[in-house]
């Protein structure tokens, strides 16, 4: 399989440069030959995001958390060209750059949220922006949370000055299946092609439990757990079958068969591509048991779970999950909201880091996404009174390295290493305390928000003209 | 007369309760008294047969008190969940009967009459789980009635106690924001003359005999009528919830109208529009103050700077709205100094001001001479989010630090077992 799909790709490349003719010709006489086989575009969407203008900017005087485990004492930070040049006091700022005195201050990555509703499930809320549950089916992996996304969504300006520079944008939590799940940068747009990360791979929203079998139980099913792991199960199956047809349709194509095209199937392509691994699974599942299950169903089909998201009881089976390399994206203290989360405990995010396996402190809320770093102080207290010694420079992996990891991202972006993006918020303060805030958020090197601005800030269309306008939110 | 009978009902509770308990020194800590006393260093809390004796600077002579070194700690009231449904409700759906919702029935006309009291479980897990952090009593009530009142709520301890019950239908709750109007008729205009139309039956009623053989032709039922007779005297508070500027100018003028309401707004989410209003009228609030969102054509001017602003215009502020998470309040609360609160006042939303709007701050909110000692010994800052409380009394007793939360911590600290998990008993 992975030999077809590298011929595939190699014939694709040859198409882009012109020269399927001659590839054509040199398989076969025949006419059918000639024609180049149907290429899928996988890109019809395709990302328009420009960061804003940005000088270089020297931050001095900063403890700097480099988001991989290091902690710089009054060190600088040079970001030039959008891009990180590094930690250190040796660092020269170009003649047209820009000192930030960071006395006092503390300096990490920007916050990626891997779980946000905003846009599909903006405020106002009501029927007419409840875009984020296709709940008309439990396997609906065709629909594309970006084709939800409301750009003025004031929860994107309310996160910015939460110190979050990237998110993952998800349908919501109804079906087996909800659909693709979409990587922003957090830049103030009018559409979401303009917010797209470029490049990042897409993301597949799934579901266990409680959630699908309550939405479908009296809608033909699933109506239990056992029918959801069927629902999986028979989904990733098509899948496969599906993808079959291709490689059948590209293999005789290249042996210079006439073949027709095989019929698009918008639902088992996005199945197949994350059955390949080219589209990263994510999963909301909160039980140990349904994790346990998934990470079965994930051997059976040959693909790989990314992240179990909300996973509140990760920490019964964390060196499981340390084994199986799937992330955990959690809550500091979520519980009993529904009985799948009755055992979440407030340790879970350290107990999950000290075996070893992936951490993520996430959001899935329009409020948790404005202090993140609060979730992981919590959960790093929480953690140390428990006898779990993690360091803070260590913790803030759960809110920037390991999300990105997680979303394909982390060679972009996610630490403060040479060369990555300049994703970078200065915080007033220790951003493991309450009074903590987010001054200054750059991104890619442009500041995109100063909170001692006021008259900069974004305001999104909405609130406009609105009770409030401007105000500081 | 209603006064008399709650207060005297209180004290006897309180005394069968704490006929075992020790004297207690608490001794060389920070403590916020939230009293006229205000901040006292290196401090030294008495505390006798379950009430606070005294607090002083200093030492004091300590013979038969069991001493608690609390040096480098702060102390403050165990904090008091302002706007909770405790006891009420274990999981909130899809998991059995949760008592802090309801459906229609005809014993009630408006829901004003339903009455939590009798449904408070003391022995649910948000109890232990709330304590261990702090919150030593709450305020609960019915989320979710679908009528115009959310029932008669309660005041309950968080002791692991057989009797919870501080004070029983000690307020009442409305919304006359757009899930009241989406409640009661799909409008403002339905509601409001829904609300009039009630309080005026009530009133009617004050001093009539209501019994099965009286004639009645009003429209609330007699049980109804029962319940808000005390709201409509002013001797319990009447919570409504009012987002927008103009809700809640209704609820002002509703105050003008009857002077004798004792009314708490809740949410209030533009509130810091309308905030000398507010103060001119003696309106308290409970707020989020993390609520910072246009959820809806009612709190569009939402801020997280609307609990510090309403505190500056001299509101008394309350903060804690949650259930299983009444812990997150002193958060919500470190949230709203981060954004303008005065530190004292995040605090003071969080004890005295909500004893003060149910009435209750003759025996609870403070730590001063004669009150129930309800006391927090924390870490640090308990506004800080990396603090904890360390240890908890009420009612002078101090409770066990352990929840079920904190077993599955334990269960499960060390994964490596030669037994299944279910053998390892913390």
């Amino acid at each position: 399989m992975k030999t077809l799909d590298n011929k595939r790709q190699l014939f694709k490349l040859a198409a882009v440069a012109g020269l399927f003719a001659l590839v054509g010709c040199s398989d076969s006489d025949q006419d059918k030959a000639k024609e180049p086989a149907f290429q899928i575009n996988q890109n019809p969407f395709p990302s328009t995001y420009k960061p804003m203008a940005s000088k270089s900017v020297l931050i001095t005087n900063a403890t700097v958390l480099d988001g991989i485990g290091g902690v710089f004492n009054d060190s600088s930070v040079l970001l030039q060209d959008g891009k990180i040049v590094g930690i250190g006091n040796d660092l020269t700022l170009p003649d047209d750059g820009v000192t930030v005195d960071a006395k006092g201050k503390w300096v990490t990555p920007g916050i990626i949220d891997v779980h946000s509703h905003l846009g599909v499930y903006p405020a106002p809320g009501g029927t007419a922006h409840s875009d984020g549950n296709e709940a008309t089916k439990p396997v609906t992996a065709q629909v594309w949370a970006e084709h939800s996304i409301w750009p003025q969504d004031a929860g994107f300006q309310r996160a910015l000055a939460g110190g979050v520079t990237v998110m993952q944008i998800l349908p919501g939590s109804a079906n087996l299946v909800g659909g693709r799940g979409v990587t922003v940068k957090n830049l103030p747009s009018a559409t979401v092609q303009d917010m797209k990360f470029p490049d990042a791979p897409y993301g597949m929203k799934m579901a266990c439990g409680e959630n699908p079998k309550r939405v479908y139980g009296k809608k033909g099913g699933p109506s239990t757990r056992m029918g959801n792991v069927a629902g999986y199960r028979q989904a990733w199956s098509d899948a496969q079958n599906y993808q079959r047809k291709w490689d059948k349709y590209y293999a005789d194509h290249e042996a210079g068969k006439d073949v027709s095209v095989p019929k698009r199937d918008l639902k088992l392509e996005t199945l197949a591509l994350a059955l390949k691994g080219e589209i990263l699974v994510h999963m909301h599942c909160y039980r140990a048991d349904d994790m346990g299950t998934m990470l079965d169903v994930m051997k059976e089909f040959n693909y790989k779970i990314s992240a179990f998201h909300h996973a509140v009881e990760s920490y019964k089976i964390a060196d499981q999950l340390a084994e199986s390399g799937v992330c955990s994206a959690m809550w500091a203290d979520w519980w009993g909201f529904k009985l799948e989360a009755y055992d979440g405990i407030q340790e879970n995010v350290p107990m999950v880091h000290a075996a070893k396996a992936c951490a993520i402190v996430h959001s899935d809320s329009d409020l948790g996404i404005q202090r993140l770093n609060q979730e992981a102080a919590k959960a790093w207290a929480n953690g140390r009174r428990a006898g779990i010694d993690i360091s803070q420079a260590d913790a803030w992996q759960w809110l920037s390295a390991n999300p990105a990891k997680s979303l394909g991202i982390f060679e972009q972006t996610g630490s403060l290493e040479k060369g990555k993006n300049a994703d970078v918020v200065i915080w007033s303060a220790d951003p493991f305390s309450t009074y903590a805030q987010a001054e200054h958020v750059y991104l890619d090197g442009a500041l995109i928000f100063d909170r001692n601005d006021p008259a900069s800030w974004p305001v999104s269309d909405f609130e406009l003209g609105q009770p409030g306008e401007g105000d500081s939110k | 007369m209603n006064r008399l009978i709650k207060y005297s009902l209180l004290s006897s509770m309180l005394l069968t309760q704490v006929v075992d308990a020790k004297s207690i020194a608490i001794v060389g800590a920070k403590v916020h008294t939230m009293s006229s006393q205000g901040t006292v260093e290196n401090a030294t809390v008495l505390i006798k047969d379950g009430k606070i004796q005294r607090v002083m600077q200093g030492d004091a002579a300590l013979a038969g008190y069991e001493v608690i070194d609390a040096k480098g700690k702060v102390v403050t009231p165990g904090l008091i969940g302002a706007s909770t449904s405790l006891g009420l409700v274990d999981v909130g759906f899809s998991a059995g009967t949760n008592d802090s919702n309801s459906s229609l029935t005809s014993i009630s006309k408006t829901g004003a009459a339903f009455d939590v009291s009798y449904a408070i479980n003391p022995d649910s897990s948000l109890m232990a789980i709330a304590r261990i952090e702090g919150v030593t009593s709450a305020a609960t009530s019915m989320g979710r009635t679908g009528q115009l009142f959310n029932g008669q709520g309660a005041l309950i301890s968080l002791a692991d106690s057989s009797n919870p019950v501080i004070q029983a239908r000690g307020f009442i709750s409305t919304r006359v924001g757009n899930s009241g109007a989406d409640t009661v008729g799909g409008s403002r205009s339905v509601l409001w003359v829904s609300l009039e139309k009630a309080l005026a039956e009530a009133k009617f009623a004050i001093g009539k005999s209501l019994t099965p053989s009286d004639e009645w032709h009003g429209e609330l039922s007699r049980a109804d009528i029962a319940a808000l007779i005390p709201l409509v005297k002013g001797e319990i508070p009447l919570l409504v919830d009012a987002r927008r500027a103009a809700d809640i100018r209704q609820v002002i003028a509703l105050k003008q109208r009857q002077p004798k309401l004792n009314i708490v707004i809740t949410y209030a989410t533009e509130g810091w529009r309308v905030a000398k209003e507010l103060a001119d009228n003696n309106i308290s609030v409970i707020l989020d103050p993390e609520a910072n969102l246009p959820y809806g054509f009612d709190q569009l001017g939402s801020t997280l700077k609307n609990a510090g602003r309403l505190a500056d215009a001299g509101i008394q502020v309350s903060i804690g709205m949650e259930t299983h998470n009444i812990r997150l309040a002193r958060q919500h609360a470190g949230n709203a100094v981060a954004n303008g609160l005065r530190w004292e006042q995040g605090l003071a939303a969080l004890t005295i001001n909500v004893a003060r709007l149910y009435g209750i701050d003759d025996q609870f909110g403070s730590l001063e001479a004669g009150k129930t000692a309800d006391v927090v010994i924390w870490s640090g800052d308990p506004l800080e989010v990396t603090e904890a409380a360390e240890l908890v009394l009420i009612a002078g007793e101090s409770i066990d630090m352990q929840s079920r939360q904190s077993k599955l911590r334990d269960r499960y600290l060390q994964l490596q077992s030669a037994k299944p998990m279910q053998y390892i008993r913390p």
